[in-house]
């Protein structure tokens, strides 16, 4: 059974329509009651820092989720800025984030990119992940996704970089710290690839 | 590396699918969500869809309709049509949408753009300009409405404006190109290009594949969306929905995109 939190950031029904086509059962967490029991956890995000972290401190269930994932050791994967607010702080806001793995979240640099266009990063672009982690079964240097974002993940510890992609810098496109994810694409929008990647997860 | 984009544009009207030529006579080309789930067989990079009714009748967006295709689409799903607040925008964020494209309130209430760009954050904020060629002049200008109505703005100039207020993607439509097939309206597309530095996707006009290499040659990264080309197959213009193959995009890719853009 797979949880998705549902604190207003959109794109909970992609993922449930995702699991259904693999046959895996979902259900979508409102409150903090509804965490209870859980195995696995999708934290989505299409949206702002501050907006996605007041939404989620004003959901009423960051205590029981973090309660979950820091002593339970519940599996959990944050997308897009669900996986920004993992993070300590944004360039993008003012409001802390969960500071579940030691990072910060920065505006790219423009003049590091070639292209005429620059931001927001947006499009396919290709992973190359860093170690053999089973988040990353079926995937090489060649795999693309959708990314949609003006905002990256720094790693302070190189060792919860799980993959890397180039936009001008490589930078952090996946992270893990122990039951801890962190995905800067959309699997969720990302056709066979991003099917594959929902299902490493639900295989962990 | 990033690679660029090439899309479908859908256009709703009366329920259905619609193709337009010139803005006009709209032609009934199938149902959405059946679309929909033909694009997601064929992989497509995006998909953009547009209420062609909704601003000119003055009603809300149909949410219904928009949680439907959200629901179905495995890719990342641009809809557009008749959201006039920031409350409309939020809502249809919460069906799963991507990417929100607005027109006629970008011009109405140009304030909106930043405060729909602090809420859901700029990357996701989409501006559709819908320009004509001024006659007997080199100059462009802003419709809305379907593009019966002028509005006498500069789209070089407006193009400035929405990414100062926050706009994350500008999709330049090109009304005399509509439908027609004959190919992009490359002057226009490299105005606004040399004017600003968040993404374009540019439509109207796009006929064969290599009227959307031209475009990846000339731009490199850049979303290349077309209508007819991916509704419609030979002279008769016969109702198909197709879209290149794995292969064929590879194709385009590699000769339009990594032979002039590939920098490794």
């Amino acid at each position: 059974m797979i949880t998705i939190i549902d604190y207003g950031l959109g794109n909970i029904q992609a993922f449930v329509n995702v699991y259904n086509r693999l046959n895996i059962k979902t259900n979508i967490a409102h409150t903090a009651n509804d965490l209870q029991g859980t195995t696995k956890i999708i934290l989505p995000g299409v949206g702002a820092f501050d907006y996605a972290m007041s939404q989620l401190n004003a959901s009423g269930m960051r205590d029981e989720l973090e309660k979950q994932v820091l002593e339970n050791k519940i599996p959990i994967v944050g997308i897009c800025v669900g996986m920004q607010i993992l993070a300590k702080s944004s360039d993008e806001g003012k409001l802390p984030g969960l500071g579940w793995i030691d990072g910060e979240v920065k505006l790219f640099d423009t003049s590091k990119i070639n292209y005429k266009t620059q931001l927001p990063h947006m499009g396919w672009n290709s992973i190359s992940p860093v170690n053999d982690h089973p988040m990353m079964i079926g995937f090489n240097a060649e795999s693309r996704f959708y990314f949609l974002h003006s905002y990256y993940f720094v790693c302070h510890n190189p060792e919860d970089i799980m993959s890397t992609t180039e936009y001008g810098i490589n930078y952090a496109s996946a992270v893990n710290r122990e039951n801890i994810f962190g995905i800067q694409f959309h699997p969720e929008k990302s056709h066979s690839n991003g099917i594959q990647l929902l299902h490493n997860f639900a295989n962990l | 590396m990033l690679y660029p984009r090439i899309i479908p544009c859908l256009l709703v009207h009366n329920k259905g699918l619609v193709k337009t030529t010139k803005f006009k006579e709209p032609k009934y080309v199938g149902d959405p969500i059946n679309a929909v789930k033909i694009f997601n067989e064929k992989e497509v990079d995006e998909l953009i869809v547009i209420d062609i009714d909704a601003s000119r009748e003055g009603r809300e967006p149909d949410y219904k309709m928009i949680e439907n295709l959200a629901v179905e689409c495995r890719m990342p799903f641009c809809y557009g049509g008749g959201i006039k607040t920031l409350a409309q925008a939020q809502r249809i964020f919460s069906l799963g949408v991507e990417k929100i494209a607005v027109s006629s309130v970008a011009i109405e209430n140009p304030q909106l753009i930043s405060e729909m760009a602090e809420r859901v954050g700029n990357q996701s904020v989409v501006v559709v300009f819908d320009v004509k060629k001024k006659s007997l002049s080199t100059k462009y200008e802003l419709y809305t409405l379907n593009g019966t109505k002028p509005t006498g703005i500069d789209p070089i100039h407006f193009a400035t404006e929405m990414q100062k207020l926050g706009a994350g993607e500008i999709v330049l439509n090109s009304i005399d190109q509509d439908g027609v097939m004959k190919g992009y309206d490359m002057n226009l597309i490299n105005r606004i290009r040399e004017v600003i530095n968040i993404p374009i996707t540019v439509m109207g006009g796009g006929g064969t594949l290599e009227d959307i290499g031209g475009v990846i040659q000339q731009h490199g990264i850049i979303g290349v969306a077309a209508g007819s080309l991916f509704v419609f197959k030979g002279k008769y213009r016969a109702v198909l929905i197709n879209y290149p193959t794995p292969k064929e995009k590879e194709e385009l890719i590699e000769q339009y995109f990594l032979k002039k853009w590939d920098k490794r």
